[in-house]
């Protein structure tokens, strides 16, 4: 019963030939989606949270609000932490202890493209100047990995972000009152960010790879993006990529951002 | 004194939470399954068995269990810090108590079964759903095993027993305060698991036993209904 850590070549090896014919396992077009269901809303505990499954891929995002002290250089604004745990129950991959650097870089881009975007507006977030502001903290879990977590987590942290609703804070004894709503959602602005990711497989441009398919993956390049205004980016693994496949990318991320961001907001309203 | 008793959320003493249990919820896993006592969501995945690493590690003789029980970070009002803490590690090591006598584990000499345990809400009685959720998923795994084990909690509110403790009966501070017990036992009614914190007379503690007794057969029952229900599905 053991499980195959890596995909074998001879699966690499097929994956390529049907590239090169724009064919996918799945039947999919190299820029086509798997398909996306955002459930909003799935914790009682949290301010707002949503589950996202791509196909097999699932994950969960959690949003929790507590108050802290500012950072000495933005005094009236308040804190954003964006966490990931790849746990052990979704892959035979991954390992408890201490996070690595695939769950670190996975925190760190969804971090980019929600602060890069200004999507929260942190400085709505100030409850006394230099002494009190509330910090965000966008939590992740991975609970099945089939591939390009990278792009659920993004989703769901937009997904989770939306219906957030800001806990009480009793300002006499200054403890944040989980029980009772302030009624009031988080601030967000109106331009919401889509992160995507695009993958390069030989002389091939696919999105939302699978689990075989990621593992193959030569180069990618991650993409925050609102309506065609892009915010963060970040290329990832060492293979060089051309001008030509990089403007190729750019066009794509551009075109699959408007699917995507329709999608989000539909499940909501 | 009995009839009188009145539980926050209006249940009867003996009235365990709606439960619901589901195997297969994760699909990487060799076993999966989720369970649920009203808001407290479990779910458990195992992977294995499969060969032990480091090679030192190995036991010629059997195999070996290893449970990993933890809770997501916005399961409860506040947060929780990701990573290991001392409590989730002492859990961790009760499950694998709870979960090892009705395995098989002599028919996996130098091989290890994983099991992994989030908790995804919390509502009281974790890891009594967590070692539900576990039993089921090592069923769905196929690891062979002699017995099925349940597991549910029993509180003594002031000096009322009641059955399936949920947070607010947890924080209960009225006349004697709240003791809770979390049992766990296999289907033939062997106890694997059993705490204690606050206190209580022998003669009310055998009684809290025989009330986890009953518990335990209908939760066996959910566990049962969700093992054949995946089974079907898999024939079609």
């Amino acid at each position: 019963m053991d499980k195959v850590l890596t995909t074998p070549d001879i699966t690499r090896e097929r994956i390529k030939r049907y590239l090169s014919e724009g064919k996918r396992f799945d039947n999919r077009k190299p820029e086509e989606f798997r398909e996306l269901i955002i459930e909003p809303g799935i914790s009682k505990n949290a301010e707002g949270s949503a589950r996202v499954k791509l196909g097999k891929t699932e994950v969960l995002v959690g949003i929790k609000m507590n108050t802290s002290e500012p950072y000495p250089d933005s005094p009236d604004k308040g804190n954003l932490m964006v966490t990931t745990e790849l746990l052990p129950l979704s892959s035979p991959r991954f390992e408890a202890g201490p996070p690595r650097i695939e769950s670190i870089e996975l925190g760190r881009l969804i971090d980019r493209a929600i602060r890069e975007s200004k999507l929260i507006e942190l400085e709505k977030l100030c409850i006394k100047k230099g002494e009190k502001v509330w910090t965000v903290f966008i939590d992740i879990y991975s609970i099945n990995d089939d591939g390009n977590l990278l792009d659920a987590a993004g989703i769901g942290a937009i997904a989770a972000l939306k219906n957030t609703k800001i806990p009480k804070y009793d300002e006499k004894n200054e403890t944040v009152l989980y029980e009772e709503s302030s009624g009031k959602n988080i601030p967000l602005s109106k331009s919401i960010p889509i992160s995507i990711t695009a993958h390069k497989i030989g002389d091939n441009i696919i999105i939302d790879p699978t689990r075989e398919e990621e593992d193959i993956s030569e180069t990618r390049v991650t993409i925050g993006c609102t309506n065609g205004v892009v915010s963060s980016m970040q290329k990832g693994n060492s293979k060089e990529l051309t001008i030509k496949e990089m403007e190729k990318i750019l066009d794509l991320v551009e075109k699959i951002e408007k699917e995507i961001s329709l999608k989000i907001n539909k499940p909501l309203k | 004194m009995t009839k009188e008793f009145k539980r926050p959320d209006g249940r009867k003493v003996d009235e365990l939470r709606p439960m619901t249990a589901k195997v297969g919820v994760v699909p990487n896993a060799d076993g999966s399954a989720m369970f649920s006592f009203g808001d407290t969501i479990a779910i458990a995945a195992v992977y294995g068995p499969k060969k032990m690493h480091p090679q030192h590690k190995q036991n010629p003789e059997k195999g070996t269990l290893r449970c990993n029980y933890n809770m997501i970070s916005f399961s409860v009002n506040d947060r929780i810090r990701p990573g290991q803490s001392r409590r989730s590690m002492e859990i961790s090591e009760i499950t694998k108590w709870a979960l090892e006598p009705v395995l098989m584990i002599d028919n996996y000499p130098n091989m290890v079964v994983d099991v992994h345990i989030n908790i995804l809400q919390a509502n009281a009685s974790t890891r009594c759903a967590g070692i539900n959720a576990a039993a089921i998923a090592l069923a769905h795994a196929g690891i062979s095993m002699k017995n099925m084990v349940s597991s549910v909690s029993i509180g003594k509110l002031d000096k009322q027993l009641v059955v399936d403790v949920d947070k607010k009966e947890e924080d209960w501070e009225e006349g004697e305060g709240a003791t809770d017990i979390p049992i766990t036992m296999t289907g033939d009614d062997k106890i694997t698991h059993l705490q204690l914190d606050g206190k209580i007379v022998t003669k009310q503690l055998k009684e809290a036993i025989e009330l986890a007794r009953k518990s335990c057969k209908e939760i066996y029952e959910v566990q049962k209904k969700a093992l054949k229900e995946s089974l079907s599905e898999g024939e079609k």
